[in-house]
């Protein structure tokens, strides 16, 4: 019985046309062996099975539902998720369908260019990230990036360098933060982190990191061009006990990454943890039209 | 023309108004207030439960002269149930005190919180209103017990330090728990009106630093008075006497001081 052999960059994979299943062969021999015609329609016939399927192998439907996801796109999303490919003899049970949904997890909270989180994933671990303060009253932080100045970048040097600084920005990002801490593409060249557990203490240090290593970080262009670039940071703890909302959360985080542009950029700017303290000015004017003014008088100016 | 009538509310709806009493400052009376604002209450007909969420270092039991076996510490540790907590005090109104065992938790864990929660889901149907009698200070113990409040209450007396206080702790509610309205019960004003000035100062204050710090779109924090009690040697009376001023003394200044901000509260 002749065997249709295709080859991927894994091991070797046999379709056996009479009962349509398939099975793995890892026998490098068999490489670019047997190329032939009807290797190419076997092929061609494997790619259009539909990948989703509850049924056994052997008993794969008929494909011809246009709604199914097909092989070949699901082979093509298992690919470009990284997730290890399953075995493909695996198709339709359980292992194959739960990869599959992995992939495709993966690939829709993922930025493409950058490889982290997009805004999507990003929304669902912040709300996550709310959850969990309201209930515990651990610190959190939400840091706002925006690459200084980036429109120059683009206008100078043209967009292929834009892309090139976003991927090494998003780079420096990821080797600052702990795993736990979500990094995502926010949009254009804002960038967002969320850092769970994060004490006040801290985070002012970590925004610093941030800010340091993309300065020092040299990004080459093209060919013996290095560009160097700045970010600025805005950061904002959780109100902690209760349940704060997204967009006022990224709104403070925002307020401070503004802060952070006016003051001259290429700085980090984190919204004080709330103050209990009075200021003298607070309690001067709280004082003021009082009638305790005497016996609050000090000899200070 | 028929017009969209709103649809009754689920009977599960009904739950007590949840009010914080807090003060910022220490020995203001806060829980004095707690006590006899909560026996007014109950007078005006409310189901009320006073819980001392200051965790074992109220004073509540020494203003009620209570000292229970069973304790909310016996109900955190498993070895009594809500129901057996749970006391009549003199005023006509239900008091769940926390125990000197509870000095333990003061410092807020996932657990602690987790239990107070339970607790206030439990009760909250079963009362009209519950209060919270808070801490002094505002750690983060009382900051949770204030975040589990519907309202909240800020207990301050005309002196610059409570004042100072009591104005620290309204910017950390409106800030970090974005409470836009406070409400305020001076305690031992020595004239009449003196609780509307102490209003008009700390809302001025508020109006030019704490609103204006707010993000965009915040709502303005208000103060409201909920009335003023005038120093009264009566109370001093009935705390040594370890009485609700309201049971032994009902006639005097500072009585009345306290039942009108109970009718305050009940008047919409």
């Amino acid at each position: 019985m002749e065997w249709p052999v295709t080859q991927r960059t894994g091991p070797l994979w046999l379709i056996d046309p009479k009962s349509a299943s398939l099975e793995a062969l890892r026998c490098p021999k068999l490489a670019g062996n047997h190329v032939s015609n009807r290797f190419v329609r076997a092929e061609k016939a494997l790619l259009d099975w539909p990948a989703i399927t509850a049924l056994p192998v052997s008993h794969p439907p008929a494909p011809t539902e246009h709604s199914q996801l097909k092989l070949g796109a699901a082979l093509q999303l298992l690919g470009q998720s990284g997730h290890p490919l399953p075995e493909l003899n695996d198709v339709g049970s359980a292992v194959w369908l739960q990869a599959v949904i992995d992939a495709l997890c993966d690939l829709s909270s993922r930025d493409p260019l950058t490889g982290l989180a997009n805004r999507r994933h990003f929304e669902l671990a912040l709300a996550r990230e709310i959850d969990r303060v309201a209930r515990a009253g651990e610190p959190a932080l939400v840091l706002m990036v925006d690459i200084d100045r980036f429109k120059l970048v683009n206008d100078n040097h043209g967009h292929a360098a834009g892309d090139l600084v976003i991927q090494a920005v998003a780079q420096c990002l990821m080797e600052c933060v702990r795993p736990m801490d979500t990094v995502s593409r926010f949009g254009g060249e804002e960038f967002a982190i969320i850092l769970p557990n994060c004490p006040p203490a801290f985070g002012q240090q970590v925004a610093e990191r941030i800010r340091r290593k993309v300065e020092q970080r040299e990004v080459t262009i093209a060919l013996s061009q290095v560009l160097n670039v700045t970010i600025s940071l805005g950061g904002a703890f959780a109100p902690q006990w209760v349940r704060s909302s997204a967009p006022l959360w990224i709104e403070r985080a925002d307020q401070q990454l503004y802060r952070a542009k006016s003051e001259g950029r290429n700085r980090a700017c984190l919204e004080m943890p709330p103050v209990s303290l009075v200021s003298a000015e607070e309690k001067g004017l709280l004082f003021a039209t009082s009638q305790f003014e005497e016996e609050d008088h000090t000899s200070n100016p | 023309m028929s017009t969209p009538t709103n649809p009754p509310a689920p009977a599960t709806a009904k739950r007590a108004r949840i009010l914080a009493v807090t003060s910022g400052k220490g020995g203001v009376g806060k829980t004095f207030v707690s006590a006899n604002l909560a026996a007014a209450l109950a007078r005006r007909g409310e189901r009320v439960l006073v819980l001392d969420a200051d965790l074992g270092l109220a004073n509540l039991d020494v203003v009620l002269n209570l000292f229970p076996k069973i304790t909310l510490h016996d109900v955190f540790t498993g070895k009594a149930s809500l129901e057996d907590a749970i006391l009549p005090a003199p005023g006509g109104f239900s008091v769940l005190l926390a125990g000197s065992g509870l000095v333990e938790y003061s410092r807020l864990t996932a657990e602690v919180r987790d239990q107070l929660l339970k607790i206030i889901e439990v009760v909250a149907p079963r009362y009209d209103r519950i209060l919270l009698d808070t801490g002094a200070g505002i750690s983060d113990v009382v900051l949770f017990a204030v975040s589990l409040a519907t309202e909240v209450l800020v207990v301050a007396t005309p002196e610059p330090t409570s004042l100072t206080d009591a104005y620290a702790t309204i910017k950390v509610l409106a800030t970090q728990q974005q409470r836009s309205a406070i409400a305020l019960v001076v305690n031992q004003v020595s004239r009449s009106g003196e609780g509307r000035v102490i209003r008009g100062q700390l809302q001025q204050v508020v109006d030019r630093f704490v609103t204006p710090s707010l993000p965009a779109g915040s709502a303005p924090v208000k103060i409201e008075l909920l009335g003023e009690i005038p120093i009264d040697k009566s109370v001093r009376e009935a705390v040594q006497r370890r009485q609700l001023l309201l049971e032994t003394l009902p006639g005097c200044e500072a009585a009345k001081g306290i039942l009108a901000v109970a009718a305050k509260l009940t008047t919409p």
